[in-house]
């Protein structure tokens, strides 16, 4: 069949970002769709993730919020009928739901050809023992592996290859369930996990301390070839790819290396007839040429987008045109528009990438790094060296670290073994032993890491120390200076170095420090990223900062067209896709009305870092320095800090300080916003309500304020997002052990305490004003009661159940806030409400987490009149009937426990979730239930188990559990609730938990998979692992890959949704279709 | 480190500092877009007479195999007996190595060779300089030395007599098929490309007429500078395609221009050359494409090719030639090098083809 024939093709998205499947596939299916629609096809795309680029209008032709599952894709084929489908964009969940369907026969029975990749070559590559077969065949060493069907059968295969052993689960995201293993009795514990989420499980003799190396490949269909980049992890193999730093190209390969195993990629990919792009993963010895092939993954992942963006070679693309028939010869290079595609990118630059971990978000978490994935987000630092890269890189994880030296010592007790085992920390913890003076053969032997990085951090650490050694600032000389700045160093590591900060406050230090260097004229030059090496003009846009360079590669016209938008970072818990979606919707505004625009953000996984996007990209750091420089030379008409989430809304005032034209609300009011005691006394001056609030100063005055209020109170710092450091404290005990641990989190913005109140109803407010005169808003509601971060909510937009005077008077005190915060942009109010007493938790004048999900069901881009707003252009008032409609939209939240070995998985005021989804309906019911199956749960179809601790919860559970019996449910219950039930004469079996005696026991009817849901409401508002026995269940429930809901309210909706709504009936909309 | 200024001869300067040999010097200044192959690039005879640029800023980080010998009197990791290009010029030169093979690093072997090597220059700066103006001449000055000015010339010199053997070498004696290799600076990995599919390789040096010897098939091999300086061999091997009895030949690079000449082609200098692993190129007439490895600064006009002739391979980047075949006789060249070393390996089945050609 002539693939250039397509007409219309399915495109299958990712679904929720999640720990080892995150925004990367938002950019590779948003590449995909470009490459399509500029050839006239019909694009249809399935993604229920709302907050994604590839679900914005106009990126796709039909966009579906549906669950990227076996059935609902059925349910479209049958319905839209395409010609193709393209299964490799929308990763290991588009993967795997396309091979099913190819298995079942669907895709043959409606006619619709898979392009690219033939699917049984991807099934060679997914099954482990086929993969091996595959490669034996053109004598390909692969890791010596066997597959196992049961737990003794892996006993067996580990003890003839020998401890210490790696396990996998076959057909598993990014690692699943697989891990080391030193001994019988870690393989039984781990196997029994694997086989929880695969029938298949792999033991291979552990290759531990060899090098990672990969290769990204691309293939046409008349067999040319090409390795668009190579990889190399500075962690050794032991630690999954998503947990390793990396750095491409590969430094410590030598020619022969390099060319050997690019050699064996391209034999590879032409065996296993890849058409498309693939990546190909390689052990290597450190000390032969000896080599093993890890894995091939037969789709875009998580590397190609890093490589796409590290060589600005845009691999998504040219897949998705190889996939409808293209050879690359007849391709351009997207960036120099005149040379070949067909050719293989030269960098003049080195890229490092660092994962993003936010594991201290979670209770009990397993922190050591392993075979299996928990990063969430992650950077890409480019610089001409790597000691510059590195540094950068450090700086943009954003975990308050300002490079590889200057930052705040971390605890340890042992080094050695914080070296040897490594945790999220580790780099820091190798700065800390340089300092200490451990030679570089004792850190390599702890750590196996490559000598030449390690002497590289040993280089950084030199100069840090040669900074340290000078008396004064103007002791510093141009040569040691610049060498600092070539080397990473920021502004103020140099200050720190030179002791500024004892003198004066940090901020000023910096600012001393950057006014000495600019006068020695030290400054940093812009370098295009080209794809050549310089050997071609390039018109590319693409650009970097750095002090290995005499001049810029841009010139810059001063002509004040410029307006600057700054990204959102990596993506983290709290803020991730949603904030790329407002920076690139932004940008789109800005283009339009003839400006020009640039954007600055350093996450690789983004869309906002498409060179496409905008007009000028700068890859480069979010830090007040960073930021500074680029303003300095764009010299722009305006920076909008409002898109992107809390690190631009956090540069405000000191850019405004700086006289930098920040767009929209003024930086004084930001921060009157952002600062609770100026934000309390505004809201107490005008007369609105909000939760009772002491400032902490001194524990007497804390002792005071809560015998007034009473327990439980919230407790928490300013600046914060996603609740970070923020908790409930239900007594004395609670609150002294939290208050400690607090205090260290800012000490310029005071700590403060709430009242935290019970069964209350969370309302949100997004909106747009314009001189402090609203626009647009939307106004949604929380399913769950108050106490559930924001993040971690359910949402339902249009709220459901306000009352309508509730809407009257929040819709009032916005408009108050509004106009005497002056609001020009984006912002968001958070309420609290019960009955109809309205109280403000929190006002954020910035885009918030919800804006692509209130924009999409309004219809109505929030963005686009908020960056018109701040450009200064007329808005009109969207008519009103626009805000009457009759669909529903609801938000829920993906988490990744699976992912978080030990982590109890509650939700609660810290966000844990890591993604999200947003589904419509024609109902409140409707809407929930495809968004619950859209972030994996499953409707049940005869067991459930119900565990509530709180007595309320529990009489608030009653209905739902009664309509589950009525249903014909059986119901297995904890004892308490077991006893309350049955005394409500709700029929049940009583089952027990660990460390109880008697029979069914929990844990053996998750293990038999007897229970298909678990509903496990905790007692405490804050759990505590250790005293919880629900616990286990909880835990249990997650390692076995049984669907578990600890929230009583959105249990009962779900309950509800499956109990009523006919899941074979429900009428498969497209977005265009809800009016 | 002592600073040290590259001027070029247009005037414009570089700073930085030296790190390899401590002498000036003065060349042709060539950029080269590989990220790596140094120790390769450095002893390829190609690179007589240049001053090495590399855009890939990090340099030095895998220190030097051992300069040993195989008992064939080859290199074992090598592509010559020492370092041909006069100097390295890079961004950020790696003080410290690390590899299980290296047994010294870059800077010491550079002053072992006495080759000055130069670290801190804006090499994006100074390729773009290259790219617009064209390659030019170069001296890389001691900042303390003002008055040390080194002089040399790259054009019309001919490099070739400076880098081809001396005498005849024979490899593999006693082999079923023996070739001609016309040594213009050939890089040792043809002539083990050639010797690990088993035939006898007779290299003789370039001006040698080796019409006269017996042999089956005959081999341009690669050079230094440019192609117009090597009238001797073009005649011989335009005595060597009118002989009556037609026997394969087989070009690379140099060997490309001088089979051009031969075939009645002119040569023509490119602005900056190609010299890289990343180089694009099309078989002529079919949709079968290849990464290739290049260091040229010269190359043959299609357009002048006689009648019998046609191209092989073309560049999909700017057009420029990169091969050309007798429509009839197994008389074909590749612009590019198939032996890699450095660069990709996607191309060595030309050598399969040649000595396939051989036993026909």
């Amino acid at each position: 069949m002539d693939t250039h024939a397509m007409k219309k093709v399915l495109i299958l998205g990712s679904g929720a970002l999640k720990i080892g499947e995150a925004g990367e596939f938002d950019y590779s299916g948003s590449q995909a769709l470009k490459a399509l629609r500029e050839e006239g096809i019909y694009t249809v795309l399935i993604n229920p993730n709302i907050a994604t680029v590839q679900t914005s209008e106009g990126v796709a032709d039909k966009i579906y919020f549906l669950p990227v599952s076996p059935f609902f894709v059925t349910k479209v084929i049958e319905k839209e009928r395409p010609d193709g489908i393209l299964l490799s964009f929308g990763g290991q969940t588009a993967l795997n739901c396309g091979v099913s369907l190819y298995k079942d026969g669907t895709l043959e029975k409606y006619g619709v050809q898979v392009l690219g990749t033939p699917v049984q070559a991807i099934i060679d590559t997914e099954d482990r023992e086929l993969f091996v077969e595959r490669l034996n065949e053109i004598d390909v060493k692969t890791i010596q592996s066997e597959a196992c069907l049961t737990i003794e059968e892996a006993r067996r295969a580990a003890k003839r290859l020998g401890y210490p052993v790696i396990l996998r689960a076959a057909y598993a995201l990014g690692g699943l369930g697989s891990g080391f293993c030193d001994d019988e009795e870690q393989l039984n514990k781990l196997a029994e996990k694997a086989f929880s989420f695969s029938s298949q499980v792999l033991v291979e003799k552990s290759l531990k301390g060899w090098k990672e190396i990969e290769y990204e490949v691309v293939r046409d269909r008349y067999d040319n070839c090409i390795t668009v980049c190579n990889m190399e992890n500075f962690d050794p193999l032991g630690i999954h790819t998503g947990e390793s730093i990396v750095i491409a190209p590969s430094q410590t390969l030598t020619n022969s290396e390099y060319h050997k195993l690019r050699a064996l990629s391209i034999k590879i990919i032409r065996h296993i007839g890849i058409v498309g792009e693939c990546n190909v993963q390689y052990a290597f010895d450190p000390n032969s040429e000896d080599y093993r092939v890890i894995e091939v993954n037969a789709r875009l992942s998580r590397s190609s987008a890093l490589a796409s963006k590290a060589t600005g070679y845009p691999l998504a693309f040219v897949a998705a045109k190889l996939a409808i028939g293209y050879g690359l010869f007849e391709l351009k290079n997207s960036v120099t528009k005149t040379t070949s595609a067909f050719f293989e990118p030269a960098l003049d630059y080195v890229v490092c990438k660092l994962p993003r971990w936010d594991l201290g978000k979670f209770r009990g978490v397993d922190r050591e790094l392993g075979s299996s994935m928990k990063s969430v987000g992650e950077v890409m630092a480019i610089g001409r060296t790597f000691e510059d890269a590195i540094q950068k890189g450090l700086r943009m994880i954003g975990q308050g670290m300002h490079g590889f030296t200057e930052n705040k010592a971390l605890q340890v007790d042992d080094l050695d073994h914080a070296l040897s085992a490594p945790t999220d920390k580790r780099i820091f913890f190798l700065s800390q032993a340089l300092r200490c003076g451990y030679t570089i053969d004792r850190l390599h032997e702890l750590t196996k890491i490559d000598r030449w990085f390690l002497e590289k951090l040993q280089h950084i650490c030199q100069i840090d120390a040669r900074l340290q050694a000078l008396p004064a600032l103007d002791a510093l000389d141009t040569d040691l200076l610049r060498e600092a700045k070539v080397c990473g160093f920021s502004d103020f590591q140099i200050a720190k170095a030179l002791r500024l900060g004892e003198q004066m406050d940090m901020d000023q230090a910096v600012l001393v420090a950057r006014d000495y260097r600019k006068r020695k004229g030290v400054l940093p030059v812009v370098k295009q990223i080209d794809t050549l090496a310089g050997e071609f003009p390039a018109q590319t846009n693409y650009l970097y900062l750095t002090y290995s360079g005499i001049a810029n590669d841009v010139e810059y016209l001063h002509d004040k067209r410029s307006v600057v938008v700054l990204g959102s970072g990596a993506y983290r818990i709290g803020s991730s896709v949603e904030f790329d979606w407002c920076g690139v919707q932004a940008l789109k505004t800005i283009r339009e009305n003839g400006y020009r625009s640039v954007m600055i953000n350093y996450n690789p996984e983004t869309v906002s870092t498409d060179y496409d996007m905008c007009d000028r990209l700068y890859f480069d750091e979010l830090t007040f320095e960073r930021v500074m420089d680029i303003l300095e030379l764009e010299n722009p008409h305006g920076v909008i800090v409002s898109t992107g989430g809390q690190i631009p809304n956090n540069l405000a005032l000191k850019l405004d300080a700086q006289h930098m034209p920040i767009l929209g609300t003024t930086a004084q009011s930001i921060d009157n916003a952002e600062d609770r005691d100026k934000f309390s006394a505004m809201l107490d001056r005008i007369g609105v309500d909000q939760p009772e609030w002491s400032a902490l100063t001194s524990m007497d005055d804390v002792n005071r304020f809560i015998e007034k209020v009473g327990f439980p109170v919230l407790v928490r710092p300013s600046y914060v997002l996603s609740g970070a450091a923020m908790n409930v404290c239900s007594n004395q005990n609670e609150l002294e052990r939290f208050l400690k641990l607090a205090a260290t989190v800012s000490k310029k913005h005071p700590v403060v305490i709430s009242k935290f109140m019970l069964n209350t109803k969370e309302v949100e407010m997004d909106a747009v004003a314009k001189d402090g005169e609203i626009i647009a808003y939307a106004i949604s509601e929380h399913i769950e009661f108050a106490g559930v971060h924001s993040g971690d909510a359910t949402i339902q937009f249009p709220a459901q159940k306000l009352y309508v005077e509730t809407v009257r008077r929040i819709k009032k005190i916005s408009g108050q806030i509004a106009r005497e915060l002056k609001i020009s942009g984006p912002f968001n109010i958070q309420y609290l409400a019960r009955d109809n007493e309205i109280k403000v938790i929190e006002c954020n004048l910035r885009a918030s987490r919800s804006f692509p999900f209130v924009s999409k069901v309004l219809k109505i881009n929030f963005i686009d009149i908020a960056t018109r707003i701040m450009l200064g252009l007329p808005v009109e008032k969207p008519n009103k009937s626009l805000f009457d409609f009759d669909y529903v939209g609801v938000k829920a939240s993906q988490f990744s426990f699976n992912r978080l070995q030990k982590a109890d998985p509650v939700i609660g005021v810290d966000m844990a979730s890591t993604g999200e989804v947003g589904c419509l309906g024609e109902d409140a019911a409707t809407a929930l239930l495809t968004s619950m199956l859209s972030v994996g749960l499953r409707i049940p179809k005869k067991n459930v188990l119900i565990s509530v601790g709180d007595a309320k919860q529990k009489v608030q559970m009653l209905d739902s559990v009664k309509q589950l019996v009525s249903k014909g449910f059986t119901i297995y219950a904890t004892r308490g609730t077991s006893h309350f039930l049955s005394e409500a004469g709700v029929p049940n079996i009583t089952v027990y938990q660990p460390g109880e005696e008697g029979h069914p026991q929990a844990l053996d009817l998750l293990h038999s998979k007897t229970i298909e849901l678990v509903v496990s409401v905790p007692k405490d508002i804050v759990s505590d692992p250790a005293h919880d026995v629900c616990y286990h269940v909880r835990r249990g429930a997650i390692d076995l890959n049984v669907p578990l809901l600890t929230n009583a309210r959105l249990a009962a909706a779900f309950i509800n949704a499956f109990c009523t709504i006919d899941i074979d009936q429900l009428e498969i909309k497209a977005w265009d279709e809800y009016k | 480190m002592r600073k040290v200024t590259l001027r070029l001869s247009d005037g414009t300067e570089f700073h930085g500092t030296s790190f390899g040999y401590e002498a000036p010097v003065a060349g042709e200044v060539v950029f080269n877009t590989a990220m790596m192959g140094y120790p390769e690039s450095l002893t390829d005879p190609s690179y007589a007479g240049q001053l090495m640029v590399l855009t890939f800023p990090l340099v030095g980080n895998y220190g030097v195999p051992p300069f040993t010998t195989e008992p064939n009197g080859l290199a074992t990791f090598m592509e010559s007996e020492k370092i041909h290009a006069r100097a390295i010029i890079v961004s950020d030169y790696s003080v410290n190595y690390s590899h299980w093979n290296a047994v010294e690093s870059l800077a010491d072997w550079l002053k072992r060779e006495q080759v000055p090597g130069i670290t801190g220059i804006d090499t994006r700066e100074l390729t773009k300089t290259l790219r617009e103006h064209g390659v030019m001449m170069g001296q890389i000055l001691f900042d303390d030395e003002p008055d040390n000015i080194p002089q040399a010339e790259y054009e019309g010199v001919n490099f070739v007599d400076q880098v081809s053997c001396k005498e005849i070498i024979r490899y593999n004696e006693g082999a079923e098929k023996k070739v001609v290799l016309v040594d213009c600076g050939v890089k040792q990995n043809i002539l083990r490309c050639l010797i690990r599919r088993g035939v006898e390789v007779i290299r003789v040096p370039w001006n040698y007429d080796f019409n006269d010897l017996a042999f089956d098939g005959l081999f341009l091999a690669n050079g230094p500078g440019d192609p117009d300086t090597c009238e001797a061999a073009v005649a011989n091997i335009r005595k060597f395609l009118a002989n009556p009895v037609v026997r394969p030949c087989m070009g690379i690079c140099m060997g490309n221009q001088l089979l051009g000449k031969a075939a009645g082609a002119t040569i023509y200098k490119l602005k900056y050359g190609h010299r890289s692993h990343n180089q694009p190129v099309q078989e002529v007439g079919t949709t079968r494409c290849f990464i290739t490895s290049q260091n040229h600064g010269y190359a043959v006009d299609t357009k002048t090719l006689s009648a019998d002739w046609e191209p092989y391979f073309i560049n999909m980047n700017d057009g420029s030639n990169e091969g050309i075949r007798h429509k009839h006789n197994p008389w074909f060249s590749a612009q590019f090098h198939p032996e890699a070393c450095s660069g990709p390996v996607d191309t060595e089945f030309l050598f399969d083809k040649f000595v396939q050609l051989l036993h026909k």
